[in-house]
């Protein structure tokens, strides 16, 4: 197992998924001879899990719950949050946008709780690299940890430092830069010599129009070009089987005998009981989920 | 000090035979550098020959029908912007007389060989209006003439993001309305990384298989399903990929799918009209030269030729056939991509079986309905987890001191996803059969 490459089996070490739900996933260490709470009963890690395959369903004492093989969407819904973090639909947008593919060299700050972190290094792998830097010295050796359990230790160099004064620790050599920090632009000129001589893209997420228009003035004066502003919401549609109810027009007669014929077609179609009709329909839930911030696009022209 | 080593840079710039992306403003074209041949964009001819051995992502201007690096210095943006400028519009009327120069001043002035940006100095010159306008008018009125007369062409390296915005832009009936930001979730959602092996079925020009392409950099293993007689990729050309990653594309038709499901899929089957070549080659007789015989003998070997050609034809064929079979019969594929203007539901419940278990796939769909329909038959047989249905909106921003507003809001017409990941059926252990609970259910029939 490793987050940038599938594996068929659950072997001791891995980090693996236990769906319990839709809205309920937590990652699991996997270690002989440990056990595992879940709400359904006791997980056992020999028994249950090592040597079964990815997929496998596992029964508990009150219900069942299925072991998934780790991927970095998964991670993002399931990982211990130390910060705020982004969730995929950005991760997504950001990925296509820098262009990241196998190869690519990246750099990152601030690393936060990793969740894009751990999606940019799967489509890197396994031949880019990712360099990133985290201020915050217990969160920098935290996600390192993380990374090394991952086992995709080899493709990252985390950084303990600021990236605003003191840049990526790398120079002319990143495909793309990516900046999730309050102060966005004092780090453009440290991403702008990231980058390399030929070129490259780099993003900047903030929540605030007012950190949007202080980072396009400073990429701009920096010989950016290309500059895209947007944001991406994830609408959810629930798939539902609702049942409406038909109204009682009276007893049938000549005059009304059109009428008649269009209330008994509808309430052929679809009757489970009489005087309702089911229909197979999906509902959004009652406020689109919340902003998360603008993304920035730009690209940096060769020098 | 880093010494500029010219090799280094080859990857970056251009060669004949290189596919590009013209692009101006918001307008993309994708083309492939062939020394001498036109290419026409925006209601300009020109050749891209000059752009050889320039780096991607160059800016030309068009002269002539030829390409000429654009100096850094004449992009010039409106910094010396110090000329008088009004307060408010409430004394500018527009009757359309303000500008002094015609429209055939003005087509002098380009047939005299005027750049773009003193053609747009003259009609700031001849017009009554400008100095009236307010600064930020003056602006918006500077990058509209711009647009308008702007001679030059950016020549970028294609990838996902240009291409997927480009079709999106051109000809969105080609991607079944593909949404570039849907493409994206798409890629992410079924985990496409270097070394998996994943099973794509489009009809989008070739733009989602050669995105999943680009993501797996030539690691790995693609199977693209196809619904007739062979599979459309006239959109990969355009990525420009290096050769190698022809070698891990495979293609496998939708008709025998069925057949490999159940084993009863020949690897090498005879081909019928193998026998008689080989008969007429033992007919044949050297000394039969009289000029009748010499004619036939010609049509004989015109004959032989085409059926020598079918033959290897076929062969080929079965090559690639069994090829993609041996992918495919393991039933372990790792990812699955569907995207096309078929009925999304029979396609799904078709190529599901070929998916490892605990594996991502994603269906595309211009139309939410069906997608509804694929939801409730999966939730009913079983074996998938997480499912998701799911469109994104997506807004432009425009950001200009003092002038930030949004300027563009997609919302469905990007078309819809549903996502999810396979579970085991079965054994979980070989050569163990799980315990069955009075209560026993089908797989996430809770969720």
């Amino acid at each position: 197992m490793s987050f940038a490459e599938y594996s068929e089996s659950i072997a001791e070490g891995d980090v693996a998924i236990i769906y319990l739900s839709h809205d309920s996933m937590m990652p699991v260490k996997v270690q002989r001879g440990a056990q595992t709470q879940t709400r359904y009963g006791v997980i056992r890690h020999s028994q249950d899990l090592i040597g079964h395959k990815y997929g496998s369903k596992v029964s508990c004492s009150k219900g069942w719950v299925h072991v998934l093989h780790p991927t970095p969407e998964l991670w993002t819904v399931s990982l211990p949050h130390r910060t705020q973090i982004l969730y995929t639909t950005d991760i997504s947008m950001i990925t296509m946008m820098l262009e990241l593919k196998p190869g690519s060299i990246v750099c990152e700050s601030g690393t936060g709780s990793g969740s894009l972190s751990h999606a940019i290094i799967r489509s890197i792998a396994p031949t880019g690299h990712l360099h990133t830097v985290e201020f915050h010295q217990q969160r920098a050796l935290k996600v390192q940890e993380e990374f090394m359990e991952h086992r995709v230790g080899n493709m990252v160099t985390v950084r303990n430092q600021d990236v605003c004064k003191d840049g990526f620790g790398v120079s002319g050599v990143a495909d793309a830069a990516f900046l999730d920090i309050p102060s966005p632009w004092d780090a453009v000129g440290h991403a702008k010599s990231a980058l390399k001589k030929q070129g490259g893209r780099v993003c900047s997420f903030s929540p605030c129009i007012e950190q949007v228009q202080r980072t396009c003035a400073a990429f701009t004066d920096h010989g950016f070009s290309e500059l895209c502003t947007i944001e991406i919401l994830l609408q959810v549609h629930d798939v539902r089987t609702v049942s409406l109810p038909v109204p009682d027009f009276g007893p049938n007669s000549d005059l009304n005998r059109d009428q008649n014929r269009d209330q008994n077609q509808t309430q052929n179609q679809n009757q489970s009981s009489p005087g309702a009709v089911t229909i197979k329909t999906t509902t959004v839930p009652r406020e689109i989920p919340g902003h998360t911030g603008f993304l920035t696009f730009a690209t940096k022209p060769r020098t | 000090i880093m010494a500029d080593n010219g090799d280094d840079d080859s990857q970056y710039r251009m060669k004949e035979g290189d596919y590009v992306v013209l692009k101006r403003g918001d307008i993309f074209k994708a083309a492939q550098i062939v020394a001498k041949k036109k290419v026409i964009f925006e209601k300009q001819w020109f050749f891209l020959d000059n752009a050889v051995g320039h780096l991607y992502n160059s800016t030309f201007e068009i002269h002539s029908g030829q390409l000429q690096l654009k100096k850094t210095s004449d992009t010039g943006g409106s910094a010396d912007s110090k000329e008088a400028a009004g307060v408010d519009n409430r004394n500018i009327v527009d009757d359309g007389k303000s500008q002094k120069l015609t429209r055939d001043d003005i087509e002098m002035l380009k047939e005299k060989g005027l750049k773009g940006q003193e053609i747009i100095q003259q009609l700031i010159d001849n017009s009554s209006t400008f100095k009236d306008k307010t600064e930020y008018a003056q602006d918006k009125y500077i990058k509209k003439k711009k647009k308008k007369y702007e001679n030059s062409v950016t020549l970028l390296k294609p990838s996902c993001r240009i291409l997927a915005m480009m079709y999106h832009g051109r000809e969105p009936g080609k991607i079944c309305h593909l949404r570039y930001d849907t493409l994206a979730q798409m890629l992410t959602l079924a985990n496409i990384h270097a070394g998996s092996k994943v099973v794509v079925f489009e009809t989008c020009a070739g733009l989602v298989l050669g995105a999943v392409m680009e993501r797996m950099g030539g690691f790995g293993s693609v199977v693209q399903m196809y619904p007739g007689g062979g599979p459309v990729r006239a959109g990969v050309d355009s990525f420009g990929f290096p050769a190698h990653f022809h070698h891990t594309l495979h293609e496998f038709p939708l008709c025998r799918v069925n057949a490999l499901l159940n084993g009863t899929l020949e690897a090498a089957g005879k081909d019928p009209g193998n026998s008689r070549a080989v008969q007429r080659n033992s007919v044949w007789r050297p000394e039969l030269l009289t000029l009748r015989a010499r004619s036939q003998r010609s049509q004989r070997r015109g004959r032989r030729r085409d059926e020598q050609e079918k033959k290897q034809r076929l062969d080929e064929r079965r090559k690639k056939l069994s090829a993609a079979a041996a992918v495919l019969e393991g039933r372990n594929a790792d990812g699955l991509v569907i995207a096309s203007r078929f009925h999304p539901c029979p396609v799904l419940m078709g190529l599901l079986p070929l998916l490892a278990p605990s594996r991502p796939f994603v269906v595309y769909s211009q139309y939410k309905e069906p997608l509804v329909e694929c939801y409730s038959k999966l939730k009913e047989q079983g074996g998938t987890v997480n499912l998701q249905l799911t469109n994104t909106w997506l807004r432009h921003y425009q950001v200009l001191p003092n002038r930030t507003h949004p300027v563009l809001l997609m919302s469905g017409g990007g078309g819809y996803l549903l996502s999810g990941t396979t579970v085991a059926s079965g054994p979980s252990k070989p050569g163990q059969s799980k315990p069955c609970f009075s209560n026993c259910r089908t797989c996430d029939s809770a969720v």
